[in-house]
């Protein structure tokens, strides 16, 4: 059997492993890995700061290798390679005999030489260890810098603004992204970046890393000092060729391998690949064209020798701190003779190029910043040469109105050699094939039998559009449906619901549905019903979530909290010392939550109408903080008191928060008003904000915190305050009508095409002409208010059902507590 | 309703030696497609009334995943005809027929059988 080595268990080796025994079980494979763990996935290192754990990272668990027969060594380097006798040595001192040996050595982050870069406070961003020694650091410090504003280190400063850091980053070149966009695009990218709070510094030419001992600043040539605490240093890369140097393989004189287009050096029993392989004088930084050298290299070591290496497009999309930026083809074509069409809007931070050949018949690349949806399909028009429209600045200006389709008629378009994954390689005619030969109906599905999606993800837009149309194609109707009981979608259920008239889930499930329901579609019907009926939940109390069930938020332990509504944040003293007396009565600890009200935690089910009597009878009214419907709206103190507020911003958020109290929607929705530009309510993280100018208010949407903040759009500008209002009204219940479960206005506004232009044209423009049906149907829902507490508190039979046994008054005994800063908390449920 | 003056057994498809038969309430106590908890002893009972399939279920109270009393809280319903219910707290699955977790690797709960006679709620232990 033949034996292959494999040095490095980085991205590209693991794909290696994964593509050679799929290809064969008759090697042998051993591979050495310098990392303490398995190849992870390094192209969403930067996840790692948004919650993923190094095992989520993982390409594959360690038992993978095992249950592929795979002798994975992790923690070890190999240190030589004797070519004569074919083996290598580890630093362990073992050695290994090989038959063909693959060098996936990979690269590290390149350190300029500067005079100070030994400090305490400098570090480089590649591995998970690098990130958690920034995190460790950043503890510490409040000013950080990035030395290199490409790629990478755009990213690697979303990282520190992400830790709480002040962000600058400093740029060699006199633009950002050098390589990928040009001057104007650099502008645009950079205005948005500032606005994001990272301060650029371009042109700047990094002399010395300044301090005493520990980092405090840098020195550029031109005689300027940025003062900061801690430096990450992302000034490209250097491919790892030192194992290939000391045994004499060729390299290149600016580092890597060089390997033909068979990715061979010049020892033919051993290969290179990966960000260590130099190809044509080039270094491919990228995951796909090293998976692509992956795929060569397994095909020739099982015989089969006729594919080969010919470079590899460079096109780039990414999302960049929240801003699409997208770079296909030649972006500059610097050196071709071409047309640019340019496409500019520097307030929306947007910024668009394609370079037409001259004969104005061929697409040869561009750049997109701000809005790359279209990117997918010019990319595609590039790699497949195919035909221009006849007046190709539709392509990036489109006309307001741009409903989607167009990707799709694109997509269509597509001739069947055209690559749609480009990391796994997928051409659309092997995706069609699963489709219409193999009976897969499903993006999952496609991704199981091609792996297509799987790796960096940008396809997947593209993969849903051709999957769409190849079974429309067949005569198959493509839908989204709820779950196994209904093949409806959420908007579907909302028409029928409202059409039809049906008033109970039972009714539902027995004329549109199958099956018992489950814990995915009776929550969803409950919300619609509520958006649609607004009767009181708990008539149907037993398909409301387990938060509206019981009319609070469960917390650990089993016990619930209670949240008063406190309309904008503001309470007079006598309410708050109601507040403060049931507390101590009960028992509940109390905190100020994030939407400016106060949260009683502690409270046994049994106690919870007891407690809310109490609260009604002081005027409190339920604060719907268990429900997905409106929440709070926030706001800062405005004109009334604050000296710097333009407009009444506490009075309006009242008005407001009045108005859509009780609201239920696919989620929740949190709003806010800010005074001034100031923005101290926050209001551009909100579903809607309002922010005060000193001619009425800008209105912005589709804002979020959460995992995945998002900044709110701005809709409209200077509008009076009934305009306002009218265009919430809309913009609400367009979201109600439309999106799907437990989808955030963000998301949906993500998702919903046309985007924001779209949104704007139905909500001020009603270019659809429901304006004014979906005020009407505001109207209605606010008609028909009712706090749910208040009915519970006075309803006998309703009170019963938050006994905690039918069959005993006793209390639930399980429930513990801590002390902790003098109030009382749950056990820890890890401890228990 | 016919059903309250009949005896209607439900058994679980986990064999139970029955040696006791809890009264616990009347089955009004319960509400439609839904749980409420029985006190046995020192134990805690989830007993489903799951109206839709005319079947009665019960199992522990203590969801296995992070220990905690809350499954007659939680929500009935099927998957592929399975009746199941659904943690409130993070919507782990279990069989209400065999007590197997079906969405993740958690440890299968107790189930019981329960007896409807004379319209009260019997739940059948060992002991
Ligand atoms: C933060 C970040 C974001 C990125 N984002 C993207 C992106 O969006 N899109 C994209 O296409 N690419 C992206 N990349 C680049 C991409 O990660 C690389 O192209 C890819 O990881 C290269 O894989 P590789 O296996 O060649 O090298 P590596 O992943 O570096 O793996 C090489 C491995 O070999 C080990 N090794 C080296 N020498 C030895 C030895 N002598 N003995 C044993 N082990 C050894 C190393 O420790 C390392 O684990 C990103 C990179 C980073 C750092």
């Amino acid at each position: 059997m033949k034996r292959i080595v494999i040095v490095g268990n980085g991205m590209v080796g693991y794909k290696l492993c994964e593509k050679l025994r799929s290809r064969s079980a008759e090697v042998e494979i051993i591979v050495y890995g310098e990392e303490p763990r398995p190849a992870y996935d390094r192209v969403h290192l930067s996840s790692y700061f948004s919650g993923s754990t190094a095992d989520d990272l993982l390409m594959a668990p360690a038992s993978w290798y095992v249950e592929n027969n795979i002798t994975l060594h992790t923690g070890e380097l190999v240190i030589d390679i004797d070519r004569e006798k074919k083996t290598i040595k580890t630093h362990m001192g073992r050695h290994d005999h090989y038959d063909h040996l693959v060098l996936a050595t990979g690269s590290s982050a390149f350190v300029p030489t500067i005079d100070g870069v030994e400090r305490d406070g400098v570090f480089v961003y590649r591995t998970i260890e690098d990130l958690n020694d920034i995190i460790a650091y950043s503890k510490k410090v409040k000013r950080g810098a990035v030395m290199g504003g490409g790629l990478l280190g755009l990213e690697a400063a979303k990282a520190l603004i992400d830790l709480g850091l002040e962000t600058h980053v400093v740029e060699f070149a006199p633009r950002l992204m050098p390589r990928q966009i040009d001057d104007a695009a650099s502008e645009v990218l950079a205005h948005k970046l500032s606005q994001l709070g990272i301060t650029i510094h371009l042109g700047k030419n990094t002399k010395s890393i300044d301090g005493n001992g520990k980092l405090e600043g840098l020195s550029f040539a031109d005689g300027s000092k940025l003062d900061i605490e801690m430096l990450v240093i992302s000034a490209g890369i250097r491919p790892r060729d030192e194992l290939a140097k000391a045994t004499l393989l060729n390299v290149h004189p600016r580092g890597g391998i060089l390997v033909d287009q068979h990715l061979r050096t010049n020892d033919e029993n051993i290969f290179a690949i990966g960000e260590s392989a130099v190809f044509n004088n080039m270094v491919y930084g990228l995951v796909a064209p090293g998976y692509e050298m992956a795929d060569i290299v397994a095909r020739q070591i099982t015989g089969d020798n006729a594919k080969t290496f010919n470079g590899f497009d460079m096109s780039t999309k990414l999302k960049l701190i929240g801003v699409d930026v997208g770079s296909f083809g030649d972006p500059f074509c610097d050196n071709t003779p071409s047309i640019p069409i340019v496409f500019k809007n520097k307030h929306k931070g947007v910024y668009k190029r394609i370079n037409i050949s001259e004969d104005g018949k061929l697409l040869l690349g561009g750049i997109l910043i701000g809005d790359a949806s279209q990117y997918n399909i010019l990319h595609q028009m590039v790699a497949n040469k195919m035909p221009l429209p006849e007046n190709p600045e539709t392509l990036i200006i489109g006309n307001g109105s741009a409903k989607g389709g167009d990707e799709g008629a694109g997509v269509k378009g597509l001739p069947d050699t055209a690559q749609i994954c480009s990391c796994e390689n997928i051409t659309k005619g092997e995706l069609v094939h699963q489709i219409t030969e193999c009976g897969i109906t499903s993006v999952d599905g496609l991704k199981k039998s091609t792996k297509a999606c799987t790796g960096c993800g940008g396809c997947t837009p593209l993969v849903n559009d051709l999957l769409k149309i190849t079974l429309e194609s067949m005569g198959h109707k493509v839908k989204k449906v709820l779950c196994e009981h209904f093949d409806f979608s959420r908007q579907e259920l909302y028409d029928l619901i409202k059409v039809k008239g049906i008033k109970s889930y039972d009714a539902l499930l027995d004329m549109h549905g199958k099956g018992d329901g489950c814990e995915i579609c009776k929550p969803a019907v409950a919300s619609l019903m509520a958006s649609i009926w607004n009767d009181l939940i708990l008539e149907q109390d037993t398909i409301q979530d387990s938060n509206d069930r019981f009319l609070a938020n469960i917390q650990r332990g089993g016990t619930y909290s209670v949240v008063p509504r406190i309309a904008g944040g503001e309470i007079t003293p006598q309410k708050l010392s109601a507040i403060g007396r049931i507390a101590e009565k009960y028992n509940l600890y109390t905190k100020i939550t994030g939407g400016q009200r106060i949260d009683m935690f502690g409270a046994r089910m049994d106690q919870l109408p007891d407690i809310w009597e109490e609260l009604v009878a002081e005027g409190f009214e339920s604060g719907h903080a268990y429900g997905k419907s409106l929440r709070t709206i926030k706001s800062c103190v405005g004109s009334t008191w604050c000296r710097y507020g333009v407009q009444d911003s506490v009075s309006f958020a009242v008005l407001i928060e009045e108005r859509y109290k009780g609201l239920r929607a696919p989620h929740k929705l949190k709003g806010a008003v800010s005074g001034c530009i100031r923005e101290c309510a926050e209001a551009q993280s909100k579903d809607f904000g309002i922010i005060a100018t000193d001619k009425g208010w800008n209105l912005y949407v589709c804002g979020n915190g959460g995992a995945r903040p998002q900044h709110a759009k701005l809709l409209v500008t200077d509008v009076d305050s009934e305009t306002c209002i009218k265009y919430i009204d809309r913009f609400l219940m367009y979201y109600i009508r439309t999106a799907d479960p437990l989808t955030r206005t963000a998301t949906w506004l993500n998702k919903l095409d046309g985007g924001l232009e779209y949104l704007y044209d139905v909500v001020v423009n009603d270019s659809l002409g429901i304006g004014e049906m979906l005020e009407k149907e505001m109207e209605g829902l606010i008609a028909t208010y009712h706090c749910e507490w208040k009915k519970v508190v006075e309803d006998p039979a309703l009170r019963a059902k938050f006994r905690h046994f039918v069959n005993s008054d006793d209390a639930d005994e399980n429930i513990e507590y801590v002390d902790m800063r003098g109030q009382k908390c749950p056990v820890d449920w890890n401890k228990k | 309703m016919e059903i309250l003056n009949a005896i209607k057994t439900f058994k679980p498809e986990v064999e139970t030696e029955v040696n006791v038969w809890f009264k616990a309430a009347h089955v009004t106590a319960f509400p439609e497609n839904g749980g409420a908890c029985v006190k046995y002893k020192d134990m805690q009972v989830a007993v489903f009334n799951f109206t839709r399939r005319n079947e009665w279920f019960a199992c522990q109270n203590l969801c296995p995943h992070k220990m905690q009393m809350v499954l007659s809280r939680g929500m009935v319903g099927s998957v592929e005809g399975e009746p199941k219910v659904a943690c409130p707290f993070h919507k782990k699955t279990f069989s209400l027929k065999t007590g197997e977790c079906l969405n993740a690797e958690e440890c299968s709960i107790a189930v019981f059988p329960v007896k409807i006679e004379d319209g009260y709620v019997h739940i059948g232990f060992t002991k």
